[in-house]
């Protein structure tokens, strides 16, 4: 029993998420100052920049957690303010930074909870549902874990629960907020690896905050480099991560050399004995 | 090979609950049916199913059992275990709620306010002295329960700023608000210095059905039946505010609306029975608590199995209290705390790997 749609803001095409001169300020402090973006179908969106720069609260505003004092941000060409909760979750979906999970739920469940903004108003689930659910888990790689409880799951294990429930939602547009800051390097690799490929082949309109440079350079299409509210620069991983640039934003000597493999940059610190 | 398994679990699960559910629901009866039978005088459970059934086939049996029998069964005791069962239920329902929305094992269905608040109301009726009957109801239902509403409005418009209610402030403001109920119900208490009527207002604290009536039964039934169902209905948006707020609002679920909605009808629910019954501590805290232990927190089958344990735990606690010391009559809330203290921590003691977060 599906939930009629009660706006005519939904259909199943390709999402964009556009946000136009969004300010946002936290007890009179400026957080966000001016921010332009445009999260495309099929592109995977970076966002980098140091603690502090803005990079949750831009998630926030984007996921309508927070309303932007000034700007706008719209979906499909419709203000997000406009949208219903569920109509929203239906398009929009978040992974949020390494929140807690409670414990006491199976990750069959857990994952089941992306189905909220579907279900009917005794949330009941039908067998599409199930199957949908399903589908999410295999793609993660966690179905094999369905029954167990997700406070017996890893770190990996668990983020890629999440990332199940947000496929789970269907979205055309999804926000990551350091999706992998926690992970082993394995982990780090192949859920980056699940995203973009989800990205591609789901055409979602996907952005995801990085701490980590390297990471963002080899798997975004674009990057925004974001400093105290402002974007300072935007553009190819090539464009953005110049020594000049970083050194100003960061405050940090380092260097940048092409990967070996495929020559997407790679930023190195320099410090210690190594600074000449 | 684990894969294939997997699914088909998944997939048996409701049908699983679903007997679990109906298991639980020929428990309440088998319990109600043997308390009816049980009393200051017993008869044979046998009998009691027979007199059932002549009621509803009504057919004629003149002679099969004294009168008497009758008036017992169905004037005093199955009106007192029917308001029972419902209170059971609906404590024990409300408590699932509560632990659910303010994310707290510990919360039961009196955290704000509605104990001290139907305290205060029962206590300005006692000390008035207003008819203790009254169609069968009495003032101190009434007080009680404007009492239990009227507190736990105040707190939540304490604890609400700019349009958001954080689930701490709420716990805060119940606590304030109840010890400052609490004061002036002790001052009341004092002030009336009429032993009678002290020793009233401690019995109603404790909780107790002696006085239970058809008319209490017709009244509480509807109140619960609309107030569970409706929460029923929510029991899949309490799961996901088992995440937190961020997340749930992500997910499709207007937070401040749902919370609003969830407490007010729990606190509707649980100012109903505590005004028919008393205060009765422990059941609203320990059968859900017992229930998530057992069959894991899924809220969609939480709600309806603590109904049901609800149900039979004040049954048989209402059973015992009424015969222990009989002729004399223990308040419930002493045998809830009696018994389901120690049960809750043999629980705690076996699961506690699950709590550790």
């Amino acid at each position: 029993m599906l939930r009629k749609p009660r706006t005519a803001m939904l259909d199943d095409g390709p999402a964009t998420l556009e946000a136009c001169q969004v300010t946002f300020s936290f007890n009179g402090t400026p957080v966000l100052d001016g921010v332009d973006l445009c999260l495309l179908p099929g592109r995977l969106l970076g966002v980098i920049g140091p603690n502090g720069a803005g990079k949750s609260t831009l998630v926030r505003v984007l996921s309508r957690l927070l309303n932007p004092a000034g700007g706008s941000v719209q979906l499909n060409g419709q203000s997000l303010a406009g949208w219903q909760p569920a109509d929203l979750a239906r398009v929009l979906a978040v992974v949020p930074q390494d929140r807690e999970l409670p414990s006491a739920f199976t990750a069959w469940e857990t994952v089941l909870m992306g189905r909220t903004p579907y279900l009917g108003w005794m949330g009941k689930e039908t067998r599409r549902d199930r199957d949908i659910v399903r589908r999410a888990m295999e793609e993660t790689g966690v179905f094999h874990l369905a029954h167990r409880l997700v406070g017996q799951l890893s770190g990996g294990e668990r983020q890629r629960v999440v990332v199940a429930r947000a496929l789970a939602q269907q979205p055309r547009v999804l926000l990551l907020d350091e999706p992998t800051s926690h992970l082993d390097i394995s982990y780090q690799v192949e859920t980056l690896s699940l995203i973009v490929r989800l990205v591609r082949e789901q055409a979602l309109a996907a952005l995801a905050i990085f701490h980590d440079l390297n990471l963002a350079a080899q798997y975004c299409d674009e990057l925004v480099l974001l400093n105290l509210g402002r974007i300072v620069a935007r553009g190819a991983p090539d464009q953005v991560l110049t020594p000049e640039l970083l050194q100003q934003v960061y405050r940090a000597e380092v260097v940048v050399v092409p990967h070996p493999l495929n020559g997407l940059p790679a930023v190195f610190p320099v410090g210690g004995s190594g600074s000449v | 090979m684990e894969r294939a398994s997997d699914r088909e679990d998944v997939q048996r699960r409701p049908r699983r609950r679903g007997l679990l559910l109906l298991a639980g629901l020929v428990a309440v009866m088998i319990v109600a049916l043997l308390e009816v039978a049980w009393g200051s005088f017993s008869i044979p459970p046998a009998t009691v199913a027979a007199m059932f059934w002549q009621r509803v086939t009504g057919g004629s049996t003149v002679g099969a059992w004294p009168d008497a029998w009758e008036t017992v069964i169905f004037e005093i005791r199955l009106p007192r275990i029917l308001l029972a069962m419902l209170v059971g239920a609906a404590l024990a329902q409300s408590g699932a709620v509560y632990q659910g929305v303010f994310r707290n094992p510990l919360a039961d269905p009196y955290l704000i306010g509605v104990s001290a608040g139907a305290g205060l109301g029962a206590t300005i009726a006692i000390a008035l002295g207003l008819p203790l009957h009254w169609e069968g109801l009495g003032a101190v239902s009434l007080f009680a329960f404007v009492g239990a509403l009227a507190a736990t409005a105040v707190i939540y418009v304490l604890a609400r700023s700019g349009g958001r209610s954080s689930v701490v402030t709420l716990v805060l403001a119940g606590v304030a608000v109840g010890a400052f109920l609490s004061a002036v119900m002790t001052f009341l208490m004092f002030r009336a210095r009429d032993a009678f009527r002290t020793v009233h207002v401690l019995g109603w604290m404790m909780g107790s059905f002696a006085l239970a009536s058809w008319a209490k039964v017709y009244l509480l039934a509807p109140v619960l039946a609309a107030g569970g169902g409706l929460l029923w209905a929510y029991a899949h948006r309490l799961n996901v505010l088992q995440l937190d707020d961020d997340q749930a609002q992500q997910l499709g679920v207007p937070v401040e609306r749902t919370r609003l909605i969830v407490i007010g009808l729990a606190t509707l629910v649980t100012s109903a029975a505590v005004s028919m019954s008393g205060v009765i501590g422990f059941v609203g805290l320990i059968v859900p608590h017992a229930v998530r232990l057992v069959w894991g927190p899924d809220h969609r089958f939480l709600l309806p199995m603590s109904v049901l344990c609800g149900a039979v735990f004040m049954v048989l606690a209402d059973g015992l209290a009424r015969t222990v010391l009989s002729p004399a009559e223990l308040p419930v809330g002493v045998v809830t705390a009696f018994c389901g203290a120690p049960f809750f921590l043999y629980l705690l003691c076996r699961k506690r790997h699950v709590l550790a977060r």
